[in-house]
């Protein structure tokens, strides 16, 4: 018997509301109705991924003053569409991303223990924050918090939450809480006893420095994003390295970064499939709206077959709310001119090429085996797939892909466990004494 | 003695505490679902039920209890003193997606300095100003429910539109203790608007009931009260410009079936008391045999006191389980109650008609 090779982690992103999901395809169904989150969810189960991901939305996005009309809009909340999952799956894990700025620690946590009562010990919560006025409009407090204070209240969020969760002795006795902070000054009893995991398990998105060390202190996933291999095995180590300051080893926390991934029969046939899908995610509309995004301004006279504006980006610009803005516009606005004028690119040729995501494209066989050595080589401990249909979209993947990871003896054969902690090998919180 | 005006309506309680998993619900539900009830409830309230006890989340057990189930109407209670109107109306219209068109809610405050201190947000306030604030919130919610209209979605692949954004409104919502911009994030719920509960079982609830209420439960313990009562709400929702048919109101009923008939020789209790309730604000109490319920349900309905009854089993596996074998089959027997669900959601099930989004009305109009 050979060696055990280190196991990959799958999860399943169920497509949220930005241009990655392809709604033109007549394949696609609807984003709301309970049937696609049934088949996303069971193909899931089937392929015996760890677990189900989905985000949030807490305010339509807007841009130059009106709603977004291009990509899919609207979906439903998290937790109650998980709990209803729970119903026709066993063992898939069900996660909700959940922000903690809109939301108050009890209420969360009786939320979030509730699920994982329901789900026999399946509940995740992806801690998401923000720092944005356009979504507080929306919420009682209709503030907002600066990005320092953002992470404050998230650590003290979810440190407030394991303290309701621990508040219950395992034979059932509730003992009064009290929680004395910077954010909160709340006590009382915890309504809903201690929950078969314990903790339900917590996910941090966010690449940034205060994210990792959030994520090294706090979470049991960190999802993120990275591009190449190198720079996997460079976020990996870094934020595997944060680990022991919190007293914490190395498989306490799993890396899985977010990827989209194209299968075809050869490697020609899924190279050309890629393309088409990325000319489908980005039509001439959403390569103008991309790029005023980052330029912040009236870009509609522009050829989207044409050349890049040759004006510079407004960085003060509010033109699209609800959305980050990622980096220093003007630095972006010059790397994707010098991509631009490189290779000769248009508008939309640019923003399809600067705006790929980490992608998994060719045959079965080549994905298993670029999938195998991004966790063999410490680049990440799974991956999030990100499906660019709904719900169809890992079809394919589970059927064909799957088998071959298991072959390789990098996936399990069956679930070993019932819990999500049990699929990710993840320890059973303690009791506080 | 008057005739009745409509059908009868059924609804049942299966709260149980001391339960944290789902099997218990879904059998309750599906018992439920057999008798062709309207719809069951769930209790809850934002902290634990009392000292010492807990209990889970309603919406999302009576949300794992939807797919399990196929028709019955789903109505957890939904707190609003201390929750954010714009969750409650994701979460509720969420729960009529995944049952597809089943979905209510139970309007309930919470008034007790206990719970204010889990949220450490603001003080407990009286139960007159947690009221008007669940109207508030009652109102948001459903215009957040409109804020889609019903065709929002037109997937037009020559435009490369995904939605017409023409078609959704923000609800600029402006309470004594909270806004709202809008639009909601969930598209328009299967039934327009899911159905809103109100346990109007103390008058300091009737304004917010008459006003904002699909269904009321109230309390009484006689007929002629029960009238009185219904009389008053039904007046005071034609004040806010409704119609009187548009408000269900429901007897609220506890019911224990242990004894009573079944025995040999024992003649049924035909128009049996109900006592009054021995806890505040708790529904009165009928003790007695299956049999003698369907001819107090008979009774009631006849006299045209109520158009239906709430009823919560004392002991809910074994009362609920009689209720449905030994009062509703009765009842059916005499056509007084339907034997199978003729629509697929809850306002078919309470005759309620499909709200039209009042952002398309009012652009309709503008034309």
């Amino acid at each position: 018997m050979s060696r055990q090779h280190k196991q990959i982690h799958l999860a399943a992103h169920f497509p949220g509301v930005n241009n990655t999901t392809v709604w033109t395809d007549p394949r696609s169904r609807s984003q709301i109705d309970f049937d696609s989150f049934e088949h996303l969810a069971r193909t899931a189960e089937r392929g015996l991924f760890d677990f189900f991901f989905l985000a949030e939305g807490l305010r339509l996005r807007e841009h130059n003053g009106r709603i977004h009309d291009l990509d899919v809009v609207g979906r439903p909340e998290s937790i109650t569409v998980l709990n209803a999952l729970a119903a026709v799956t066993e063992r898939l894990g069900l996660a909700a991303t959940v922000n903690a700025t809109f939301n108050e620690p009890y209420e969360l946590a009786r939320r979030l223990a509730s699920l994982d009562h329901l789900s026999g010990g399946r509940a995740a919560w992806n801690v998401v924050t923000s720092s944005d006025a356009f979504t507080g409009e929306n919420f009682r407090r209709g503030g907002f918090l600066d990005r320092a204070d953002r992470y404050t209240r998230a650590a003290e969020f979810v440190a407030t939450a394991r303290e309701l969760w621990d508040s219950w002795t395992p034979d059932g006795t509730p003992r009064p809480f009290a929680h004395t902070g910077r954010h909160f000054t709340i006590d009382g009893e915890f309504g809903v006893p201690r929950s078969p995991q314990g903790h339900p398990v917590v996910i941090q998105a966010g690449d940034s420095d205060e994210g990792r060390e959030f994520a090294a202190s706090a979470a049991d996933i960190i999802f993120t994003r990275h591009g190449s291999l190198e720079a996997g095995r460079t976020f990996y180590a870094d934020v595997k390295r944060r680990l022991a300051r919190y007293g914490r080893a190395p498989e306490e926390l799993k890396i899985m970064p977010g990827v989209t991934l194209v299968l075809g029969d050869t490697a020609a046939d899924a190279q050309e499939k890629a393309a088409e899908i990325r000319l489908q995610q980005v039509s001439p509309q959403t390569a103008l709206l991309t790029l005023e995004q980052i330029w912040g301004v009236d870009l509609s006279g522009y050829d989207p077959d044409g050349p890049l504006p040759d004006i510079d980006p407004d960085p003060d610009s509010q033109l699209t709310q609800g959305r980050v803005r990622h980096g220093d516009p003007l630095a972006v606005a010059a790397k994707w001119r010098a991509l631009s004028e490189e290779k000769g690119l248009s508008i939309r040729q640019t923003v399809i090429e600067a705006n790929g995501r980490q992608s998994f494209i060719g045959t079965p066989e080549a994905v298993a085996a670029q999938m195998a050595e991004f966790v063999a080589t410490d680049a990440a401990d799974g991956f999030i797939l990100v499906p660019h249909l709904t719900p169809g979209g890992l079809d394919d993947f589970v059927g064909r892909v799957v088998p071959l990871l298991q072959e390789r003896g990098v996936f399990r054969t069956a679930y070993t466990g019932t819990t999500l902690r049990d699929h990710l090998g993840l320890p059973y919180p303690g009791e506080r004494g | 003695m008057a005739v009745p005006t409509g059908t009868l309506h059924l609804a049942a309680a299966i709260d149980g505490d001391g339960r944290y998993q789902a099997p218990y619900y879904v059998e309750l539900a599906r018992l439920a679902e057999e008798g062709t009830l309207d719809f069951i409830t769930l209790d809850d309230t934002f902290g634990p039920p009392g000292p010492g006890r807990g209990r889970l989340d309603a919406l999302a057990v009576l949300a794992r209890v939807a797919p399990a189930t196929g028709r019955i109407g789903l109505v957890p209670t939904v707190t609003t003193t201390h929750t954010e109107p714009f969750h409650v109306s994701s979460a509720v219209a969420t729960l009529d997606w995944v049952s597809r068109g089943r979905a209510g809610w139970r309007v309930e405050v919470s008034a007790t300095e206990a719970e204010a201190r889990l949220v450490g947000r603001r003080p407990a306030a009286p139960a007159g100003e947690l009221w008007a604030e669940a109207g508030e919130v009652a109102d948001v919610v459903a215009r957040l429910w409109d804020s889609w209209e019903d065709d929002a979605e037109i997937r037009d692949t020559a435009t490369g539109r995904f939605i017409d954004r023409d078609k959704l409104h923000y609800v600029d919502f402006e309470g004594a203790h909270f806004s709202v911009r809008g639009p909601a994030i969930v598209p328009r719920p299967p039934q327009g608007h899911p159905v809103v509960a109100v346990a109007a079982t103390d008058p300091v609830t009737w304004q917010t009931a008459a006003r904002h209420a699909d269904v009321v439960y109230l309390r009484a313990t006689s007929p002629e009260e029960a009238g009185r009562i219904r009389d008053e709400l039904k007046r005071r929702a034609v004040a806010h410009g409704r119609e009187p048919g548009s408000l269900t109101v429901l007897a609220a009923l506890a019911v224990d079936l242990a004894d009573g008939e079944g025995a040999p020789g024992t003649a049924p209790a035909v128009n049996a008391p109900v006592t009054p309730a021995d806890t505040p604000g708790g529904p009165p109490l009928y003790r007695g045999g299956p049999a003698g319920l369907a001819e107090l349900i008979t009774g009631w309905h006849t006299a045209d006191a109520v158009d239906g009854f709430h009823i919560t089993p004392v002991a809910p596996r074994h009362d609920l389980e009689r209720f449905v074998n030994g009062t509703v089959a009765p009842l059916q027997h005499r056509g007084l109650f339907r034997t199978c669900y003729p629509g697929a959601t809850l306002r078919d099930h309470l005759g309620l008609s499909r709200p039209a989004s009042r952002y398309a009305l009012e652009r309709e109009a503008a034309r």
